[in-house]
């Protein structure tokens, strides 16, 4: 019921392969197109490095029925991708990132990184929240050298690597700062500055930059892409924007309204760097939100009927 | 500036009051000190050593007993706040237990420690150790979630996870509890100690009714309220002005 993957004949996007291939590891099929210089992409099977395989997640509702979330998500994400989750609000989108921590546990079905099963979370994958989840009684350097100090890593490496990350995120001076003295656009890179500080191989963003102004979200956009060009990690970035979605992904990811489903998938080839305004980027995203329209539409429609939506909170159980 | 001016205009009235009562000499003077007999009362029991020591005891005493009971307390609150088992269950009869003054406890505790300082600190654990639990419990409840779901993501379980996260982030809201702990914790010794001789402030409040002399009654009084007064205001105080800097909060109540 899941492998409903549209294949969309436009010059953009480039059909892929359709889903429901379960098994990690498994070769992506000859005939997916082959993206220029991402070898990620390549023919040759290779362990993915994140890959989810029939994910369901279902809750009870206040009614008293079960109500499913997500609906047998399969998803491949190979080493250094750069993937876009994008979905219409209620989505559960978020929630899988929830599920790829480990921060929740599924219905059904498996995350994998490497291959191997994921159980709980782990500094290996580190999920930057909405509302940045940083520690307001430590300070900005004290945030960032926090997984290390989890870890048990020497006090002398872990001042080193704060400052190295601080730098990086062009946020050395604060290293003294407690969290409310910084705008929300600081905060979000102290955010991403704590989650590469404990090196993870693959990092999580749960729309990091929505609540932030557009000026803040194009820096922060420039940043992000160059510390990921940098580092080379595995991202998952979860969205509501399309546009940004195109800007920043390798690949955008489009989930279905309730129950979640993947409903396609878009390999975005365009030249980087590219801006939120490049007319290539907004065609682009045109195309994927002409997908993306019937969803909203559902999710909007459910959202009048329902007066209120009976959303899942990520996380709920701790 | 003007609320130092405030502050002599009604304790000047109040002494000047309690002067007048005093000279009037409705009641006896032994019945009725004058404020400067109670003033006399406490510069001769600080000379002779008197209050020193029973200042010393009676610290001694409740920080032994407050500190247990924060301990305990925050152990069992975070239990309770985290098990929806203990929260059905455990909660309400914390919740009924409040009503009962830590002093029931006494003869209990009479016979379960005998007549010494555990008995004591029995009570004043009793009587502190519920509302530390209620408060953390609550403020467990009020932390916002993402502190937990951050603190496991980067790696932190088990003791690292409460240590290092669930307590500092839930500080802010048991700030509250934890003075009215330490209210509750004081209260309860200086009863205890009445009902018993034992060096503390209680023991030489009851010794002054003993020897009718209400000016050393008074002045014993006075040294409870200041020690209360001052511990919540440097302690506490001190405590949420720093959570205040930190947090970037304005004062929760």
């Amino acid at each position: 019921m899941s492998a409903n993957a549209q294949n969309v004949s436009a010059r953009f996007p480039v059909p892929v392969e359709p889903l429901g291939q379960v098994r990690s590891g498994s070769p992506r099929g000859g005939l997916a197109p082959v993206a220029v210089g991402r070898p990620a992409h390549s023919v040759l099977p290779e362990i993915s490095k994140v890959s989810l395989s029939e994910i369901c997640l279902s809750y009870r509702a206040q009614s008293g029925e079960r109500l499913l979330a997500l609906d047998h998500i399969n998803l491949q994400v190979q080493r250094g991708e750069f993937v876009c989750v994008v979905g219409p609000s209620g989505c559960g989108k978020s929630t899988l990132l929830h599920l790829i921590a480990g921060l929740q546990p599924q219905t059904s079905g498996q995350v994998f990184l490497d291959g191997k099963p994921v159980q709980g979370p782990g500094p290996d994958r580190i999920l930057i929240f909405q509302d940045h989840g940083l520690f307001p009684w430590l300070t900005v350097g004290q945030n960032v050298e926090f997984g290390m100090k989890m870890k048990g890593i020497s006090k002398a490496e872990r001042e080193e690597k704060t400052r190295h990350y601080l730098r990086l995120v062009h946020l050395a001076k604060f290293e003294n700062s407690y969290i409310h003295q910084l705008s929300g656009g600081m905060r979000q890179r102290v955010a991403i500055a704590r989650a590469l500080a404990t090196e993870p191989d693959v990092l999580l963003m749960d729309e990091p930059f929505a609540a932030l102004d557009a000026q803040t979200r194009d820096l922060l956009h420039d940043e992000l892409e160059r510390i990921w060009n940098d580092t080379g990690r595995t991202i998952i970035f979860v969205t509501h924007n399309v546009r940004e979605a195109v800007r920043l992904g390798d690949r955008v990811v489009l989930l279905t309204f309730r129950p979640g489903r993947v409903k396609s998938e878009f390999p975005v080839e365009l030249p980087r760097p590219r801006h939120l305004e490049d007319p290539t980027v907004a065609r682009a995203a045109r195309e994927i939100l002409d997908e993306l329209r019937d969803e909203i539409n559902r999710s909007l429609e459910a959202e009048y009927n329902e007066g209120v939506k009976p959303r899942i909170e990520p996380g709920g159980e701790l | 500036m003007k609320r130092a001016l405030h502050y002599i205009i009604f304790y000047g009235a109040l002494l000047g009051l309690w002067t007048l009562l005093a000279e009037l000499k409705i009641w006896p003077p032994y019945l009725f000190p004058t404020p400067w007999g109670v003033a006399e009362s406490l510069y001769a029991g600080f000379q002779d050593h008197t209050y020193w020591i029973a200042i010393r005891v009676s610290m001694q005493r409740v920080l032994i007993g407050y500190g247990i009971s924060v301990v305990l307390g925050m152990i069992l609150g975070l239990g309770v706040a985290s098990n929806k088992f203990l929260e059905e269950t455990m909660g309400g009869l914390l919740v009924s237990l409040q009503s009962l003054p830590s002093i029931c406890w006494w003869p209990l505790a009479l016979l379960w420690f005998g007549l010494n300082q555990n008995a004591i600190l029995f009570v004043v654990i009793m009587g502190s150790l519920l509302s530390v639990t209620l408060a953390m419990e609550d403020g467990r409840k009020q932390m916002p979630k993402i502190f937990g779901q951050a603190g496991r993501n980067l790696g932190a379980k088990g003791f690292k996870l409460f240590w290092y996260v669930l307590l500092p982030a839930s500080l802010p809201f048991i700030v509250s509890g934890l003075k009215q702990g330490w209210a509750f914790a004081w209260r309860s010794l200086i009863t205890a100690e009445m009902l018993y001789l034992s060096l503390g402030l209680g023991q030489v409040l009851m010794m002054g009714r003993d020897l009718n002399d209400m000016s050393a009654v008074i002045a014993v009084m006075i040294l409870i309220i200041a020690i209360g007064y001052v511990v919540d205001g440097v302690v506490f105080k001190g405590m949420e002005r720093h959570l205040q800097n930190k947090w970037g909060l304005t004062p929760a109540t």
